[in-house]
C-alpha cells in the first residue's frame, strides 16, 4: 500500500517534470539551445496565477488560462528579442544569453514581489478520491490526468499536423526545411509558445502541490526537468515524458523508503549511470555530427 | 527567367564568389560545372537565400532575390535539390513529400503533386510509409527530387544529383532530369560530372575559384580542348 502511495506521488511530481521537460526538449530539438530561462517561466506562471487568484479573485481556470497566455507571449518575446539575433552565431552566445534572461526574470520578479516566499492559494477544496481503498488527493489525480492528456495531444500535434511536421523537419535539418518553403522563424516561435504554455500549466500544478512561491522557485523544478529531458534523450519528445516519470518515481520512492535527503542523490545517480551506458539518453538517437 | 549579375559572397573572411554573372532562360537546362570548391554550391545557396550576397543582384522573374527570405523564394517558384540530398531521415517518404508541398495551400493541387511524383518515381510510392533514412542512396536522390517537385517550381536547381551514385543510377537520374525539363520546368544543374551535365544541358558556365571562366553552348564546350583537359579527363 505504501509502495503504491509513493508510486502515485512519484507520478504526480513526475508528470510535472515531464511537462516542463517537454519545453526544454522541444526548444533544444529545434534551435539546439538549452533555454536556461525555461525554469523561470514556471516562476512567472505561478506569480501570474497567484496574483489573479489571490488578489483579483479570479477562479482557478481563468487564472490558469491567463497564466498560459502570458507565458506563451513571454516565451515568444524572449526568443525574438534575446535568441533570434544570435541564431547564426556559435551556440555559446545564446547559452550565455539564456542565463542572462534567467537572471533578468528572477530579479525583475524580486523587484515586483520582494524576495520573500508567498503562499499560493489552494485551488481545490475537494475531498480526496478513493480508488480501491486508496485515498488520492484531487490535485494529484488532476495533475496526472491533465499532464498525460497534454502529452498525448502534443504527440498527436507533432505527428499529424502540418505545423507539427514542419517542427520535426526544422529540428532535423533547418537548411533543408528552409528549402521546402518552411518559415523557420514562425516554426521556432510556435515551439517556444508551446513549450512556455506547457511550463505555465506545469507551474500552476507545481505551485498547487508545493504552495509557496518565490522569485527563484523556478530553478529547482527547472533543473529537475532539464535532467529529465537529458535522461530521456534531449530532443526526443517521448524521452522527456519518460525521463520526467522516471525522475518523479525514483525521487518519491527514495523519499518514502530510504531517506528524503538522498532523493536528489539517487536521481542524479540514475542520470550518471544512464549517461555512462547510453550518452544520448534512454530514447535518444545517436547523433551523427554533420560536417 | 533568372538573371544573376556580379554576385559576391563571403564566408566570413573567405571570398567565395568574385562577381558571378549568368542567365537562365525559360525552358532551358543550364549547367554550372567546375571543380570541387569552385563555388558552385555557394551560387545555389545564395539564390535560395541560405547565404547572403555582399554585392551583386539576382532576379528571378522580376523578384529581387536578395531581399527575400528562403521560404518566399520557394513560394515564388524557385526550388532546390540540395547537395547530399538532405532528405528528412526520421520522417516517412510521404511526410518528406508533404514538406515539399509546404507552400501549397490547395489540397487538390497537393494531391495532384503526389500523383505526378509517384508516376515519375514509382519506387517512392511503394515505399511511402518507410522512413526516408532507410532508403538507398539512389532512392534518396529520387525522394529529394520528388520533394522539390512537390512545390511545382518554375525553375528547379539541382546540386550534384549524381554524387555517390552508381553509373546506372546516374543515367537514370539524368534521364529523369531531362523528363522534368521536357514537361516544362526550367533547370539549373550544378555538377562535377561535367560529361553528364554537358550531355543534357543546352548551355553551360564553367566556374573556377569563384569566377565564371568560360561559357557557351554545351555541345561546343563538350568538344573544347581546354574543357576536355580540365574536366573530362582527356
Amino acid at each position: 500500500m505504501i509502495v503504491l502511495r509513493q508510486l502515485i506521488n512519484g507520478l504526480h511530481v513526475g508528470s510535472i517534470y515531464a511537462l516542463i521537460a517537454l519545453g526544454y526538449t522541444m526548444v533544444y530539438g529545434i534551435v539546439k539551445l538549452i533555454n536556461f530561462a525555461h525554469g523561470d517561466i514556471i516562476m512567472v506562471g505561478s506569480y501570474v496565477a497567484m496574483v489573479l487568484m489571490a488578489q483579483a479573485g479570479l477562479p482557478f481556470w481563468a487564472a490558469m488560462a491567463a497564466s498560459m497566455a502570458l507565458c506563451g507571449i513571454l516565451g515568444v518575446t524572449m526568443e525574438r528579442v534575446a535568441y533570434k539575433p544570435l541564431r547564426s552565431l556559435p551556440r555559446i552566445n545564446s547559452l550565455i544569453t539564456a542565463i542572462g534572461v534567467s537572471l533578468l526574470l528572477q530579479n525583475t520578479s524580486q523587484l515586483i514581489f520582494s524576495p520573500n516566499p508567498q503562499p499560493f492559494p489552494t485551488a481545490f477544496k475537494v475531498p480526496p478520491v478513493s480508488i480501491g481503498g486508496l485515498d488520492i488527493g484531487f490535485i494529484t489525480l488532476f495533475t496526472i490526468v491533465v499532464s498525460v492528456g497534454l502529452m498525448l495531444a502534443l504527440q498527436a500535434f507533432v505527428r499529424a499536423t502540418k505545423m507539427g511536421k514542419a517542427m520535426r523537419a526544422v529540428s532535423e535539418d533547418m537548411g533543408a526545411a528552409q528549402l521546402m518553403g518552411i518559415n523557420v522563424n514562425t516554426t521556432v516561435s510556435v515551439t517556444f509558445a508551446i513549450g512556455s504554455v506547457l511550463a505555465a500549466i506545469g507551474a500552476v500544478l507545481y505551485s498547487s502541490a508545493y504552495p509557496s512561491i518565490a522569485p527563484t522557485m523556478g530553478s529547482l523544478p527547472g533543473l529537475k526537468a532539464f535532467i529529465a529531458a537529458v535522461l530521456g534523450g534531449i530532443g526526443v519528445l517521448p524521452g522527456a515524458m519518460l525521463g520526467g516519470f522516471i525522475m518523479g518515481v525514483a525521487e518519491s520512492l527514495t523519499k518514502g523508503f530510504i531517506s528524503s535527503q538522498l532523493a536528489d542523490a539517487v536521481v542524479y545517480g540514475i542520470l550518471i549511470v544512464v549517461l555512462l551506458v547510453k550518452p544520448s539518453g534512454i530514447l535518444g538517437r545517436r547523433t551523427n555530427e554533420k560536417v | 527567367m533568372l538573371s544573376v549579375k556580379g554576385l559576391e559572397v563571403y564566408y566570413g573572411a573567405i571570398h567565395a564568389l568574385h562577381g558571378v554573372s549568368f542567365d537562365v532562360a525559360q525552358g532551358e537546362i543550364v549547367s554550372l560545372i567546375g571543380a570541387n570548391g569552385a563555388g558552385k554550391s555557394t551560387v545555389l545557396k545564395t539564390l535560395s537565400g541560405l547565404l547572403r550576397a555582399k554585392n551583386g543582384e539576382a532576379f528571378f522573374m522580376k523578384h529581387s532575390l536578395r531581399a527575400m527570405e528562403p521560404h518566399s523564394i520557394v513560394q515564388a517558384g524557385l526550388a532546390q535539390v540540395p547537395e547530399g540530398r538532405r532528405v528528412f531521415q526520421q520522417m516517412t517518404v510521404q511526410e518528406n513529400l508533404e514538406m515539399g508541398a509546404f507552400t501549397q495551400r490547395d489540397r487538390a493541387a497537393i494531391e495532384q503533386g503526389f500523383e505526378h511524383v509517384f508516376a515519375r518515381f514509382p519506387r517512392l510510392k511503394e515505399r511511402r510509409r518507410q522512413l526516408a533514412g532507410t532508403l538507398s542512396g539512389g532512392e534518396q536522390q529520387m525522394l529529394a527530387m520528388g520533394r522539390a517537385l512537390m512545390s511545382v517550381p518554375k525553375l528547379l536547381m539541382l546540386d550534384e544529383p549524381s554524387m555517390g551514385l552508381s553509373p546506372i543510377l546516374v543515367n537514370e537520374i539524368f534521364s529523369i532530369i531531362a523528363e522534368v525539363s521536357a514537361s516544362g520546368t526550367t533547370i539549373l544543374l550544378v555538377e562535377q560530372n561535367a560529361r553528364m551535365a554537358l550531355s543534357i544541358a543546352h548551355r553551360a558556365y564553367v566556374l573556377e575559384t569563384g569566377r565564371i571562366v568560360m561559357s557557351g553552348d554545351a555541345k561546343e564546350l563538350l568538344g573544347d580542348d581546354a574543357i576536355q583537359k580540365a574536366y573530362l579527363g582527356h
